[in-house]
């Protein structure tokens, strides 16, 4: 079991707000992604989970038990951090096995849960290293299978994989979403990558300065942001968010579409636009424009497409994809 | 360094360096010659350097005279005593200023290293009548207790900018994984800091080793060290050069031997590398 419940906690280092006014509740076996911009307090919002650091004022409830004034290593919660944070002057082995030794298990069962753990994470072959012996991906490993060992009632994941390489870091996601699968296990993962919240998430909090600006699953992030902030942070390439006429013809302040939801055109359309740039991915190409009501905006079209920088093209947006905001920059019915 | 040297370059450094290790060496290394040579010829002038009638009469003649061996014995005792608890307190009193540190910690900090800037005469009166009224005269725990109050803030200090280059993540991770403040010191933090623990022992070992000013004033027989066998030889007859070197050769051989042995400790760093 592991439900956690956040009641109005707040954090403030002096008079610096950090965390202002946070509730929600993860449910149990929910794998949940804090995600917003570098500073928006979501890594602080996690160490308060672990209770590395104190709350200001609020509840933390962890299976609907206030832990607010527990120790961290008595709430029963495995952290896997950014910099793995492994000892380096430990083998694998009793690096995995640290937790289990510090809550007096026998060594029976200790061998045993190690080599389950290891096992599990591809591990058994290096049991007797120590970290700067392995790799960064071996690294992170072994801080999963320290994490794994105690049965936690959640994970807490602390940017694991912005220390990895591009192709390393898609391995590891999918090794992480796995583990979530067989564990079953509350898992927390906060990450500043909008792709990995929406990939690996059942629910996504996402923060800005200190708040939360929305909670939801990936796709009704994507689809209903409740404001600008959000509907500019979930989705790549961002949406384009267009304000004066052509909001204005639509009863808002400004509107916004994202560049896959727009019709492209070389003969007739809404918005006339010259073509800047477009970037051949292959699979897609992005085509950057600059129109004369609505500015710069980037359309997204599927497969390969034959547009030259300064040709004359014509943006439309889909109706039904179009976000409305107010001039508070809230999302309009 | 990635700077290019030349041959001739590094052949002119390794000179001055040997030349400027000659010359800091020197000053023992004639203590040691000396030692070995007749009272006349530590007198002679010119200095005989190497041609002289080697001897070890003065060696004989310092064991004749004072208990050499329980003399090293307090030393030996006192340094490491006063390294053992003074290190016990220090250890905890770093990890708080390191890894918990409030606004005053700074403060702290200097005012700690300001008390070793007051001269130990300004408080002889003081501590002596404590000690005077406390039975502590001519004690091991005595001298040995205020050897380790004098090089306390040395010890917290260095230890201090040991402990601030672990990474703080790592003892967090200890915590997550449920250890006590306890067990994070003796588990994690201590066995990280070994390098940096070591050369602190080291150069706190020294220091009370040396220590001359309070051994000199508050022992005489039963705590006395070796700096107080030194002493004993200067005055009374006049200055026997000889005599006085082998005295000192003896007194500071154990620490040279340490030293020498624990060099490679020293610099051996076995802690970074799990932290990117």
């Amino acid at each position: 079991m592991g439900s956690i419940e956040l009641k109005n906690v707040r954090k403030d280092f002096g008079a610096i707000s950090v965390i202002n006014d946070v509730s929600f509740k993860v449910d149990d076996g929910e794998f949940t992604v804090f995600v917003g911009p570098s500073g928006c307090g979501k890594s602080t919002l996690l160490r308060l989970i672990a209770g590395l650091e104190d709350i200001s004022s609020g509840q933390i409830l962890i299976d609907g038990k206030d832990v607010s004034n527990v120790g961290p290593a008595q709430r029963g919660l495995s952290m896997v951090f950014q910099s793995y944070a492994l000892y380096p002057h430990m083998t694998v082995r009793n690096n995995i096995a640290f937790a289990l030794k510090m809550a007096k298990q026998p060594k029976k069962v200790i061998d045993e849960k190690v080599k389950k753990a290891a096992a599990i994470l591809n591990l058994t072959d290096y049991l007797e290293r120590r970290p700067r012996q392995l790799s960064g991906g071996q690294r992170q490993r072994v801080a999963i299978g320290r994490a794994i060992v105690r049965e936690p009632a959640a994970f807490l994941f602390d940017e694991p994989l912005s220390n990895l390489d591009a192709a390393l870091r898609v391995q590891m996601r999918l090794e992480i979403g796995d583990l979530h699968q067989n564990l079953k296990t509350t898992m927390i993962y906060v990450t500043h990558d909008q792709v990995e919240a929406m990939t690996m998430a059942d629910k996504i909090v996402v923060l800005n300065k200190g708040a939360v600006a929305q909670i939801g699953s990936p796709l009704e992030l994507y689809n209903k942001p409740n404001g600008l902030f959000v509907a500019r942070f979930i989705g790549s390439p961002t949406m384009n968010i267009i304000s004066g006429a052509p909001a204005a013809k639509r009863n808002a302040a400004s509107i916004g579409i994202r560049p896959e939801h727009v019709e492209f055109s070389t003969t007739a359309g809404e918005w006339p636009c010259k073509v800047r740039l477009s970037e051949h991915l292959g699979a897609d190409t992005f085509v950057y424009v600059e129109g004369a009501a609505t500015g710069p905006l980037t359309v997204r079209l599927e497969g390969e497409a034959p547009v030259e920088p300064g040709q004359a093209v014509y943006v439309t947006p889909k109706e039904n994809r179009l976000h409305r905001f107010d001039k508070d920059g809230r999302s309009l019915a | 360094m990635a700077l290019k040297q030349s041959t001739s370059q590094r052949v002119t450094m390794s000179v001055i360096a040997w030349l400027v290790a000659l010359l800091i060496f020197f000053p023992i290394l004639w203590m040691f010659l000396t030692s070995f040579k007749t009272e006349a010829d530590a007198y002679a002038i010119p200095p005989k350097f190497l041609f002289f009638h080697w001897t070890t009469d003065n060696y004989a003649e310092v064991q004749s005279r004072v208990d050499y061996v329980r003399h090293a014995i307090n030393s030996i005792v006192l340094s490491v005593g006063a390294n053992v608890a003074g290190l016990l307190l220090a250890i905890p009193a770093a990890w708080s200023m390191a890894f918990a540190p409030t606004k005053r910690t700074k403060d702290l900090l200097m005012w700690m290293l300001s008390t070793k800037m007051m001269p130990g005469a300004g408080v002889f009166m003081a501590i002596y009548f404590l000690y005077l009224r406390g039975h502590l005269l001519d004690s091991l725990w005595g001298v040995g207790f205020l050897l380790m109050i004098i090089n306390l803030p040395i010890i917290v200090w260095m230890l201090y900018t040991y402990f601030k280059e672990i990474p703080v993540d790592i003892l967090e991770a200890a915590r997550m994984d449920g250890a006590s403040l306890r067990n994070e010191i003796i588990y994690v933090l201590t066995p990280m800091a070994v390098p940096g623990i070591a050369s602190t022992m080291l150069l706190s070992v020294i220091l009370s080793w040396n220590e001359a000013f309070w051994t000199l004033n508050l022992t005489n027989v039963n705590a006395a060290p070796l700096t107080n066998m030194i002493a004993s030889f200067s005055s009374p007859e006049g200055d026997f050069w000889a005599l006085l070197s082998a005295a000192s050769v003896l007194a500071i051989a154990p620490i040279l031997i340490i030293g020498w042995f624990s060099q490679r400790q020293l610099v051996r760093g076995l802690t970074f590398g799990a932290v990117k």
